[in-house]
């Protein structure tokens, strides 16, 4: 394939501004060492030792700004016995990593770690093997160092893996069964016992950051191709219509336009510069006809909507000993009941999709930050009418996407662009396409009920959520593929699929009676409509533990009883719940009493409030403590502590990194988030018209690191933002003795909910 | 207070011819062939291949454009490169390399600052000018001078810590 040719040999020319996460070989792994079919049970597919001293690993996990690829490099320089620096990753490339699974659901540590880790561990053995064979010792009398294999008493002799197999192939075979993140790899060889680990573990800085810092490294928005385009997609900003006119003469006057594209409803240019393409697109003069479906008017309506459609599918979290809320038995017991709302919610990648795509007659290569590369390639090999085999998708690393690049609009636009032209074209959304067609997170009814004796113990619990599931997820056909015309095959569009996560809804409980029910709304809106859903970080939790988490503390207060006091008492399927929720309360100075809190200043209220999560069995506690200004009804979060258990800890630094993250985006969709619409459109257009946390709005963050190796590694990247817009919500109850129930708790809200 | 400015939809200029116009950016002349109304931002990124500054928004929302120019951080997704002739321009890449980071560069890597690190160029750029003229500057002062750039990996804290680092007496 001739594209591929020309990236191998300019793999020394690209390695110089991207060695790191860049699907780009390594020069001394050339076209005969690394497979271009690999094979799982191949270790040569896995890695590749140098003769330079550099292991390279290969894996189509990626890193999509969380240092996940640093932890990787630690467990596979830790399992192989090398130093930490050795270690180089390729990543997310069709023709040369195994199938993973994407990278998302906070899996990649989780999954991708202990397959890494016995590819590792079987290098070791084999490698172990050679050097026994070499220094003629029995391999159990080595041991290795560096990469330097050496005989008992430093008499012996040694070996360095790179004298033993630099540069050359392994041709070794491993046990693999299973497929995606359930591959599991040399399951024979026994891995290194935790107890001994000296690089899992430590805090080691992440290997892209001073390239990040000096402009050095390598984005998808910074890929340049030899002979590159600049294309743009031209969409109205309402569901799509038909561009009943477009007007080509409108754009004459711009010099560099070399085509505008157009099948079915798709409308794009494309030209020689950026700034032609960007201007193409501004001025171009299409009309589009009257949508055939219109948005909801506004919020209340689009809820309206999700209270009154019958779901297509109930998915039963829980469903166990019945439910019983007639007058019963002798016990005093009171019926608790209330219904919380949580908005569509944006991404907001700083960074706006983009792609480059270099169509052939018969192949074709994308250049992209999607999660799901060979999601990606079934599609872009679907759109283009190729074989799988005759796509390639490359990973390169986009902005911070919180489950954004799961489906991979800008992949599609490049391909249909670059098709049209015979040339490769970098296809860059542009800020109001970004915040407008971006897939957003699902607004949510939730509605729980719950039957409490005298003594405050939950009788029965009753949760339901209603969502709308992803209309623009790894299953769905995306913007473009739809509008040149081919079918929608995605479940969640077609009412028959649903996914939105599982936990959050009290399933953290484990109660008698306990029914949790997802419930899929369907609605046609959301395929080719501003409002088209996909995963948002944590998908479905958030809201559900915004409504689990509160309706506990409203019982608790109800009771007069001290909210974590009252989670104590309460029967956990997990004791960890406990563990984090007591260290939590413990490092953040909880006073126990309960909430509302007696004191009140006479303009400024202060508050406390707490709230659990486990998601896949990472667990969260978070205290959130608040002022809330009664004049106007803002909410300053002053701390949040959170304790985290996520099992076996890689890099204690990288954790608490993501859990800061994870805390200010969860105080920022507390707090702000909200995408706005009409029927006619999105309100919500740009950074101006959907507010996001800023330097103004920061709260001091206290985290309580809770390492348990016989875990293993738990997931990260979406874990602490789940509990805190409860914790928040219960801070301000605490506050101002306010229930509020609506995300987000916006200033007017609380002022109009205190008392005059 | 941060910019909030409403989309004039990238000022529609239709085009003329282009002209040599020359630049000056960390401390080098150039020469490139544009159209003057193209924004500062594309020359640098598509001419001169320099990929410090950064396309966040093109609406002068996000900062992740920024350089400085003659002492101020400006934002490029919007100054077209016909206003800039012969000013002194810097970007990320001038502040120093990964081989040999400048001070500011050094912190935030030492305060391990950053997610994505898509935001960066503008949090540092935004920062060396406030440095430059605030040597000791309180953390009130930095967040004020930084409320303008957004991030939205939520890196706020470090990126405070790694301008604080950064400061006299404090390293």
């Amino acid at each position: 394939m001739k594209r591929r040719k020309f990236l191998q040999s300019a793999g020394t020319l690209t390695i110089g501004f991207c060695w790191w996460g860049s699907s780009f070989l390594p020069p001394f792994a050339g076209e005969n060492k690394v497979d271009s079919s690999p094979q799982a049970a191949s270790l040569d597919s896995w890695m590749a030792i140098g003769s330079n001293g550099i292991v390279t690993v290969l894996t189509s996990k990626v890193d999509v700004g969380t240092g996940v690829l640093t932890a990787l490099s630690q467990v596979v320089a830790e399992e192989l016995d090398v130093a930490f620096h050795r270690i180089r990753m390729v990543t997310g490339d069709t023709d040369h990593t195994i199938d993973q699974s994407q990278t998302s659901g906070s899996r990649t540590l989780h999954k991708a770690g202990p397959q890494l880790r016995q590819a590792a561990a079987a290098a070791r053995r084999e490698l172990v093997r050679r050097a026994s064979s070499r220094l003629g010792l029995p391999p159990e009398n080595l041991t290795v160092e560096d990469g330097i294999v050496s005989g008992p008493g430093g008499k012996s002799g040694s070996v360095s893996y790179w004298e033993l197999i630099g540069n050359k192939r392994f041709d070794l075979t491993m046990t693999a069964a299973g497929t995606g993140e359930n591959l599991q790899l040399a399951s024979d060889v026994p891995p290194k016992n935790p107890k001994v680990y000296k690089i899992v573990g430590t805090s080691i800085p992440r290997i892209d950051l001073p390239a990040k810092f000096c402009g050095e490294f390598m984005y998808t928005q910074d890929m340049r191709v030899p002979g590159m385009l600049h294309g743009r997609v031209i969409r109205p900003n309402h569901p799509i219509s038909l561009p009943t006119g477009v007007d080509e003469g409108s754009i004459r006057d711009i010099p560099g336009v070399i085509a505008v594209v157009r099948k079915g409803s798709f409308v794009g240019v494309v030209a020689t510069t950026e700034w032609s393409a960007v201007q193409a697109a501004a001025n171009l003069k299409v009309t589009w006809s009257e949508p055939t479906i219109k948005l909801p008017a506004n919020a209340d309506a689009a809820f309206a909507y999700l209270r009154d459609t019958k779901s297509f599918h109930d998915q039963a979290v829980a469903d166990k000993g019945g439910m019983q809320w007639g007058p019963t038995s002798a016990q005093q017991a009171s019926t608790f009941q209330a219904t919380y709302r949580w908005p569509f919610q944006m991404h907001g990648m700083i960074g706006p999709s983009c792609a480059v795509a270099d169509v052939g007659p018969k192949t074709a290569c994308v250049w992209t930050g999607s999660q799901g590369i060979f999601r990606t390639r079934r599609a872009v090999a679907d759109l283009l009418g190729f074989a799988e085999r005759d796509v390639r998708i490359v990973y390169v690393e986009g902005s911070g996407c919180y489950g954004r690049m799961c489906p991979d609009d800008a992949a599609e636009d490049a391909a249909v662009l670059s098709r049209a032209v015979g040339k490769p074209v970098r296809v860059q959304w542009m800020r109001q396409d970004e915040h407008i067609w971006e897939p957003k997170g699902s607004a949510q009814l939730l509605s729980v009920r719950a039957r409490v004796d005298g003594q405050g113990k939950i009788l029965a619990w009753d949760f339901m959520d209603r969502y709308h599931p992803y209309t623009a997820g790894v299953d769905n056909r995306l913007l473009a593929a739809r509008q040149i015309g081919m079918e929608q095959t995605g479940p969640g569009a077609l009412g028959h699929g649903f996914n939105y996560g599982k936990a959050g809804g009290g399933d953290l409980y484990g109660f008698e009676q306990q029914r949790i029910i997802l419930a899929a709304i369907p609605w046609i809106q959301n395929d080719l409509t501003p409002l088209r859903t996909c995963n948002l970080r944590a998908p479905g939790t958030v809201a559900r533990t915004f409504a689990s988490e509160c309706f506990i503390d409203e019982i608790a207060a109800h009771l007069a009883t001290d909210p974590v006091q009252y989670r104590l008492s309460l029967p956990v399927n997990d004791s960890r719940t406990q563990d984090v929720l007591k260290a939590a309360a413990v490092k953040a100075g909880w006073m126990t009493r309960p909430s509302p809190s007696p004191l009140s200043g006479e303009s400024t209220a202060h508050g406390r409030g707490v709230a659990c999560s486990n998601r896949e069995g990472t667990m969260v506690a978070a205290i959130a403590e608040i002022d809330v200004d009664k004049k106007t009804g803002k909410i300053s979060v002053r701390r949040i502590t959170v304790a985290q258990d996520c099992g076996m800890i890689a890099n204690p630094d990288g954790v608490k990194n993501q859990i800061e993250g994870n805390v200010l985006q969860g105080i920022s969709r507390a707090l702000f988030e909200e995408v706005q619409f009409d029927e006619s459109g999105l309100r919500s257009t740009d950074w101006g018209s959907y507010r996001t946390l800023g330097f103004e709005d920061l709260s001091e963050v206290e985290i309580l690191l809770i390492n348990r190796p016989e875990l293993g590694f738990l997931g990260v990247g979406e874990a602490a933002v789940i509990p805190i817009p409860a914790a928040i919500a219960n801070a301000l109850f605490d506050a101002t003795g306010i229930r509020l129930r609506d995300a987000p708790l916006t200033p007017e809200r609380v002022k109009s909910a205190l008392p005059s | 207070m941060r910019m909030r400015l409403s989309p004039s939809w990238y000022g529609a200029s239709m085009q003329i011819e282009p002209e040599e116009i020359q630049l000056k950016v960390n401390g080098k002349l150039h020469l490139v062939r544009v159209d003057s109304s193209t924004p500062l931002l594309y020359v640098l990124r598509n001419n001169l291949e320099l990929n410090g500054p950064k396309f966040g928004c093109g609406l002068s929302q996000c900062g992740a454009c920024a350089v400085i120019l003659s002492g101020r951080a400006v934002r490029s997704c919007v100054i077209p490169v016909g206003d800039v002739k012969n000013l002194e321009i810097t970007t990320l890449e001038g502040l120093g390399s990964s081989e040999n980071p400048g001070p500011l560069q050094r912190a935030f890597i030492e305060e391990q600052a950053a997610q994505c690190g898509y935001c960066m160029n503008g949090m540092i750029m935004r920062a060396k000018v406030l440095l430059d003229s605030n040597p000791a500057p309180t953390d009130a002062e930095i967040k004020r001078a930084l409320n303008g750039n957004l991030c939205r990996c939520g890196s706020h804290l470090r990126i405070v810590r790694a301008v604080r680092r950064a400061s006299v007496g404090k390293s």
